[in-house]
């Protein structure tokens, strides 16, 4: 699949805030590329620079130097409008206190990035309702979130990230949250969507969500230090056979 | 000993032979503990000297069927009532490793962390791709699914177990971090308590960085090493 084009490319990012003596290096040199398909998990100590690397490659912030490439744009190069665009069209966010908006409905918070992307209201409550029955959520799609679980908030707040012909969602600690049960079922709806073709970055600071991924790249002081391989394991002897 | 109360266990069940006993055994903890054929059979007949089973006939392909007694029942009874000893814990190799790594000339103690942190986590991801399988099944239901409940039982305790591992090597890298931070500004006479760890959040002196160009020495990995 390496042919394939990674749906979000960090080409040598760095980020420091501040300047002269305070200067801190948040990123140093940072080079990741997430294809279809793929769950990246981002793991390190906080202060590693884990949550800047996330909102630079959603644009929310601007490296001070490198680049992000998300599908063909470039987004340190664009224009305000087209990074409005492309944060509309191609990103999708999952936070950790889910930000559903609570005078909306599930489908009407899945349906708001279309209708702002210009989609008619009719249409993209449609596909909204497409994408919650999709995700098993579609129960849930007159519910307002005060009516919800955190968990069944989270799961929409996917399907919302994801709805339309997004391919990419940046997921910041969702399930800081959560109980252990239901941060799993977020994951494994996570896990599900990447294996329907969309790409992932998760930022966690637990090891057993992390492990939901395909790929888990370690951070430390602002540089990636290592990173795992993709678990091919089809038992327990043959996973152990191929660490050995 | 555990294999011989799992056989026990499967025996009470109903009678059984040995290979029979050895799938199930296997089918319930997903071969994370493979036996033997002759394993079984040895343990089989210390039962049986021990009066805890006894042989009952064959089935129609002509296997030895074993059975279990009253006084088997009984000490399967007591094992599932007392809980597992952990007051003197097995011999542990990385918690030896890290003993030893403290303080050792020439070894980058925080490498060593790294390096094991990413074979632990590594292990969870296998774990966590076999169970969200064994999930699955579960959620299938079918004529296995008391099956399939054991062995993802087994299967979420490996990942408790390498969590907490994770969990420990932060705890341990970040511990040193603070020692040698504390040690860097503390008395001059101080032993050198923890090796020399790089750059601690709590000494704020950016290494001197060449400004943010390309040439700095950059530890990051070739994109999509790992794609499929």
């Amino acid at each position: 699949m390496s042919t394939q084009q990674p749906v979000l490319q960090l080409q040598n990012l760095t980020r420091v805030h501040g300047a002269g003596a305070t200067e801190v290096h948040a990123l140093r040199g940072i080079d990741l590329a997430v294809y279809p398909g793929e769950l990246v998990a981002v793991m390190g100590p906080s202060g590693s620079g884990k949550s800047t690397l996330l909102t630079i490659a959603g644009g929310l912030d601007t490296p001070s130097s490198g680049r992000v490439i998300v599908e063909d744009t470039d987004i340190t190069t664009a224009s305000v409008k087209e990074l409005a665009a492309l944060r509309r069209r191609s990103i999708g966010y999952v936070f950790q206190d889910y930000n559903l908006i609570p005078a909306l409905t599930a489908a009407e918070n899945v349906a708001l990035p279309r209708e702002l992307d210009g989609t008619s209201a009719r249409k993209a409550r449609v596909e909204a309702v497409a994408a919650l029955e999709e995700m098993g959520l579609g129960h849930l799609a007159d519910r307002f979130p005060d009516e919800m679980s955190g968990g069944q908030q989270q799961r929409v707040a996917i399907a919302r990230a994801l709805v339309g012909d997004r391919r990419l969602v940046l997921a910041d600690e969702p399930t800081g949250a959560l109980d252990s049960e239901t941060g799993e079922s977020v994951l494994a709806l996570l896990r599900t969507r990447c294996d329907a073709g969309a790409a992932g970055v998760l930022v966690t600071h637990e090891p057993r969500f992390a492990a939901w991924a395909d790929r888990v790249v370690f951070l430390r002081d602002g540089a990636i230090v290592d990173q795992t391989v993709r678990s091919e394991a089809d038992s327990l002897l043959s996973g152990q056979v191929a660490e050995a | 000993m555990s294999i011989r109360h799992g056989l026990l266990a499967l025996l009470e069940r109903g009678p059984r032979y040995g290979s029979q006993l050895r799938t199930e055994f296997e089918s319930r903890t997903g071969s994370t503990w493979p036996l033997n054929v002759g394993q079984v059979y040895t343990t089989l007949n210390r039962l049986e000297r021990d009066g805890m089973v006894a042989q009952g006939g064959e089935d129609d392909a002509g296997h030895t069927l074993y059975a279990i007694t009253d006084s088997g029942r009984t000490e399967l009874r007591t094992w599932f009532e007392k809980p597992v000893d952990r007051t003197s814990p097995a011999r542990d190799e990385l918690a030896i490793k890290l003993a030893m790594a403290v303080g050792a000339p020439g070894v980058d103690i925080r490498a060593v962390i790294q390096s094991q942190r990413r074979h632990t986590v590594k292990a969870m991801q296998d774990y966590t791709r076999l169970k969200a399988q064994a999930l699955l099944a579960v959620e299938g239901g079918g004529a296995r699914e008391r099956d399939d409940v054991a062995w993802l039982l087994v299967l979420e305790q490996l990942i408790f177990q390498t969590e907490a591992e994770a969990r420990w090597l932060d705890h341990c890298e970040s511990r040193l971090i603070r020692l040698s931070a504390t040690a860097a500004t503390g008395a001059p006479a101080s032993a050198p308590a923890a090796p020399a760890a790089p750059a601690a959040p709590a000494a704020p002196a950016p290494p001197a960085a060449a400004p943010n160009g390309p040439t700095a020495p950059s530890t990051s990995i070739a994109p999509g090493t790992s794609i499929p």
